[in-house]
């Protein structure tokens, strides 16, 4: 049996302290493999995103354990964090986080370049990326130059040209037009279709929900039962 | 180039009105510190700008005399005794002194004079451009540097004035044998020195000592120092390094230089600093998506220290042309400014160290990022 990429087990996250305190997640277990696109919706302030930051080792849970890529993030430092981050996961973002000084190569690059690849095999790379999301002709643009689209497909090109085995996207075609949120979806879900990676896609979006193929709803930081048909192996425990 | 050296560079040049600022800060701040360190080698060499051109193994001086310029006397009989001191091959003296200058309008000026053999064991003038100093064995026969022409109402060889009421004329004419305390040297045969400054014939400023091939200056420093309680017998090292410590920090002359570089210290560290973190400040979310995307924090400051090596670097080189520029034009003043290879590789160190600790305001900034906050915008 293989492990999942991703487990969650019995995961809580409290946010702020004293009167502002919020319990966003509350005993969320979740497990991804690979292959599949997995598509988590919910209403806004449901805790998608800090589900997705848990899941993704940039926040770390209040309670209960989160293994990505069988490392805990438990106790673990910023560092560790961002080492097991840079090892396993893609991270696209709503905004696009785009580096606006560097080209669209650069930026895919970029991604390589902090994983101590560099030179041509890295720029190479970086365009065989560009080439996966149809955007090689506008390696030599800088982000200004790009559309919203565009820009997003140079985010998802940078989240997988180091091949991570799981891809996190927080609401990806929130900052879109229904087109070019129709091509992103299209790209990532071709991406989820490869055996030995996850995609997990946060939105709130329901008309994508047909994309999906296992999809997940979240209220009030408590995973649903799932309703869609599924490929992958999941849990859910300790919802309401 | 690497990535990393391109998105720093990138950044930098993002907002140019501000690198600009930044670049004119630290320009402002080397060169400041550039003129001070500049003005205080120049001033030290121009303190023993006798001391460096007198054909002398040693110095020797009243005890105590603080400088070239220390109008403290000798009996002019401890020429003997030096004479008598084994290892001495011979020995020349020295007299110096302040007196007065007869301008043509018949109103006096202050000059400094200095007296001594012509001969090569002598401190005779240097860079002479007119007449000779073989001349000044003549009588009334003085040598005048041609910057101070219009200070001593003359114009060339042949210019005639008293000095001290005895009759002077200018024999040699150098150039470039400037004083620091801005009063003219004039170069005299010893004994016409001495009638000019009012010395008895039995006195002696300084006297410039020779050695035999093959003696221990050492030893024959010990054996003077035995034999005459009442001198110091120096090296022209020893004796530089005297002058200059009693003109540069006796009189508070260096502190007050040192107080300016480290001024210009404290501006550029301060501006750069400022610029710095407030770039960073904007590309604060650029920063939190590296880290985001498992970015090592030692990444994110090599960014940043980068920012702050190349404006460092680009600073300096501005800095270093302005300050070349300002050794040109100081370069026949009464005091130029003096740059040397070592002075600008410590410069370029200083200002490198200046500009990478000054990013370590904004690295403090980086430091506390939360990459989540990428999730939320």
């Amino acid at each position: 049996m293989t492990h999942p990429i991703i487990a969650a087990n019995n995961v809580s996250k409290t946010l702020g302290n004293g009167a502002t305190q919020v319990q966003a997640l509350k005993h969320v277990d979740l497990s991804l493999n690979g292959g599949g696109l997995t598509m988590l919706m919910g209403p806004s302030g449901s805790g998608k995103t800090t589900l997705l930051s848990v899941l993704g080792g940039m926040l770390t849970p209040s309670e209960g354990t989160v293994l990505i890529g069988g490392a805990s993030t438990e106790g673990a430092s910023p560092d560790r964090l961002a080492e097991i981050r840079r090892s396993h996961i893609g991270f696209v973002f709503q905004t696009f986080h785009l580096f606006p000084t560097l080209t669209a190569a650069e930026n895919v690059q970029l991604a390589l370049d902090i994983r101590g690849e560099r030179g041509a095999a890295a720029r190479f790379k970086a365009r065989q990326a560009l080439t996966r999301v149809d955007l090689v002709h506008r390696a030599a643009a800088f982000p200004r130059e790009l559309s919203g689209g565009e820009q997003q497909r140079v985010a998802i090109a940078r989240a997988i040209v180091a091949e991570p085995a799981a891809i996190l996207a927080d609401e990806p075609t929130a900052a879109l037009d229904s087109v070019n949120g129709q091509a992103i979806m299209t790209i990532l879900s071709a991406i989820a279709q490869e055996p030995d990676r996850a995609v997990l896609v946060v939105t709130h979006d329901a008309r994508l929900a047909a994309l999906a193929d296992r999809l997940l709803r979240i209220e009030d930081g408590r995973l649903l039962p799932e309703t869609a048909p599924a490929s992958n192996v999941y849990r859910i425990r300790g919802s309401a | 180039m690497a990535l990393v050296a391109t998105l720093a560079s990138r950044n930098l040049l993002h907002d140019r009105l501000r690198f600009v600022a930044t670049l004119i800060g630290i320009v402002f701040s080397v060169v400041l510190v550039m003129v001070q360190m500049g003005l205080y080698l120049g001033f030290g060499r121009m303190v023993t700008t006798m001391i460096d051109h007198a054909p002398a193994d040693l110095w020797v001086v009243a005890r105590g005399a603080k400088s070239f310029e220390d109008l403290s006397l000798l009996d002019a009989q401890v020429g003997n005794r030096l004479l008598s001191i084994g290892g001495v091959a011979g020995v020349t003296p020295v007299v110096i002194g302040f007196s007065g200058w007869r301008l043509p309008s018949g109103g006096m000026t202050p000059v400094f004079v200095v007296g001594s053999n012509v001969t090569p064991d002598g401190l005779r003038p240097w860079n002479v451009v007119a007449g000779s100093v073989e001349a000044l064995a003549g009588s009334d026969a003085v040598a005048v540097d041609k910057t101070y022409y219009d200070r001593l109402g003359v114009t060339g060889i042949g210019g005639r004035t008293e000095i001290r009421g005895r009759p002077a004329e200018v024999a040699a004419v150098t150039d470039g044998v400037r004083s620091f305390t801005t009063t003219p040297y004039v170069f005299a045969d010893l004994d016409n020195a001495r009638a000019y400054i009012g010395l008895p014939a039995n006195k002696v400023s300084h006297f410039l000592v020779r050695l035999k091939a093959g003696a221990d200056i050492r030893h024959v420093q010990n054996d003077i120092h035995s034999a005459l309680p009442d001198v110091d017998a120096l090296t022209p090292a020893q004796f530089g390094q005297r002058s200059r410590s009693f003109w540069l920090f006796g009189t508070g002359a260096g502190a007050a230089l040192f107080a300016g570089a480290l001024l210009g210290v404290i501006v550029g560290t301060v501006v750069v600093a400022q610029t710095l973190y407030s770039s960073t400040k904007d590309h604060l979310y650029e920063f939190a998506t590296l880290r985001a995307i498992g970015c090592s924090r030692s990444y994110v400051y090599t960014v940043i220290v980068l920012q702050a090596l190349i404006s460092a670097v680009l600073g300096f080189a501005v800095a270093a042309v302005i300050g070349f520029a300002v050794v040109a034009a100081t370069a026949n003043s009464s005091l130029p400014i003096v740059i040397t290879p070592a002075l600008l590789a410590a410069l370029l160190l200083l200002t490198v160290g200046m500009c990478v600790g000054s990013a370590f305001a904004a690295i403090s900034r980086v430091v506390r990022l939360d990459p989540a906050m990428v999730m939320a915008r």
